[in-house]
């Protein structure tokens, strides 16, 4: 009995040291969701201008003829961005995002598209080694806090390989968009080539203005794309990063719920083998008593 | 007069909004100024560009513009570029030692493309904080 006793009390003193580390993973990743949050609204001028622009310039040219609009007649191999996180602790956060690449694979495999994995985020790159799977780039180190010089190199990569002529002739793109505190949902979306919408202009709706510009469309465009490229790409890490740090806050509070619940279990139980050990001592110890008194009224 | 609305972001942030009469930038073409009333233009900015914001009963706002464009429709103006610096931000002793390390290591190899970059920075966002450089 004791020894159950004993055994019950380390075990809740280790949960109990459990759920402080959890609890306090959760506030971190609590205070970290705000921020990364503002990050995501601090970008948004600059992914609405540039929209607007890449819109302006489309619009104004009749035909838009640049290397990264054509789409290829026989794309043979596709690149795809899979956006994980650095650390775990984040739940099913990188599980989802690696399930919708390997859907993705499968399509393309489909169609007859070999998929080159480029790889953001130290568990992505360790899924995709532990399996052997050649990765057409890998980066690390700013899951949690992506800088806009990141989305510009790895835009850097997937634009350079898609203008070789044996490159990759499709980019997609697998992050986690960060809707709310509650909401996270994985994305799939290809982003080169850029595709070209005809719209009408609804009524009501102001028309594109006719632009002037400097030096002239071509080269505009020629800048502007990549840069569109770049803003989709830190988009897509910005929205990951909050995500993973809304996951990672959402899995450490259910861990820490459980842990307070485990607790209480453990208590329970230790306070029924408590009171069983005093139960059992005062029956010992009220036989033996009266085993004493039998044996003196006995002698007498 | 009808004032433009302009709006500097850079990807990470914006760094500056608000009205004003006069807008001058500098496109791969030259300088460009911009007035009320412009026609809409879309312009690749230089590397190393400043900008300068001109206000009613105001001082000018300069800043150092590294790189982006400028966009301008029924009187709003935007520049995006891919950092910017008001001059009131610049550290002008860093900026000068930034200057002199990106020439040093240009004189040491003359196709040092990273130092002739960060050179034109520097010397921008001197020029934007008032310096001669």
């Amino acid at each position: 009995m004791g020894a159950q006793l004993r055994l019950l009390r380390r075990r809740i003193k280790s949960v109990k040291s459990t759920a402080k580390i959890t609890r306090a993973q959760e506030l971190i990743a609590s205070s970290r969701i705000v921020k990364a949050q503002q990050r995501m609204q601090a970008a948004v001028p600059y992914e609405r201008e540039i929209t607007r622009a890449v819109t302006g310039v489309v619009s104004n040219t009749a035909s838009v003829d640049h290397p990264l609009t054509r789409e290829k007649e026989q794309p043979a191999t596709a690149g795809v961005l899979i956006v994980t996180s650095d650390s775990g602790f984040c739940g099913g956060y990188n599980a989802n995002v690696l399930r919708e690449a390997e859907a993705l694979r499968g399509l393309l495999e489909e169609r007859g598209i070999r998929a080159v994995p480029f790889v953001v985020g130290r568990k992505g790159v360790t899924w995709h080694t532990f399996r052997s799977r050649e990765m057409g780039g890998r980066w690390e180190g700013f899951s949690r806090r992506p800088a806009y010089a990141d989305a510009k190199e790895i835009a850097g990569v997937l634009i350079d390989s898609f203008k070789e002529e044996d490159g990759i002739d499709e980019i997609h793109v697998v992050y986690t968009e960060f809707v709310s505190m509650l909401t996270q949902n994985v994305i799939v979306k290809r982003i080169l080539p850029l595709e070209v919408e005809e719209a009408e202009v609804a009524p009501g709706e102001a028309i594109p203005p006719y632009f002037e510009f400097e030096p002239t469309a071509g080269d505009v465009l020629n800048s502007l794309l990549p840069r569109y490229v770049e803003s989709r790409i830190f988009n897509a890490l910005l929205q990951s990063a909050a995500s993973e740090e809304a996951s990672r806050r959402r899995a450490m509070k259910s861990a820490t719920d459980n842990a307070n619940e485990l607790i209480g279990v453990f208590t329970r139980q230790m306070n029924q083998a408590r009171q069983a050990e005093i139960t059992q001592e005062i029956s010992e110890i009220v036989g033996g008593a009266n085993a004493l008194a039998d044996a003196a009224a006995g002698k007498e | 007069m009808a004032k433009l609305r302009v709006g500097v972001v850079s990807p990470e942030r914006e760094i500056w909004s608000g009205e004003a009469d006069m807008v001058i930038a500098k496109t791969v073409d030259g300088e460009i100024g911009i007035m009320p009333e412009h026609a809409p233009v879309l312009g690749v900015l230089v590397e190393g560009g400043v900008l300068r914001i001109k206000r009613e009963g105001e001082s000018d706002l300069a800043a150092a513009v590294h790189g982006g464009f400028i966009s301008v429709a029924n009187n709003d103006v935007s520049i995006l570029a891919e950092g910017a610096e008001l001059a009131s931000e610049i550290d002008i002793a860093a900026a000068k030692d930034a200057l002199q390390r990106a020439q040093a290591s240009i004189e040491a190899d003359n196709e040092d493309a990273d130092a002739r970059l960060e050179a034109k920075r520097a010397a921008a966002r001197l020029r934007a904080a008032g310096e001669e450089v």
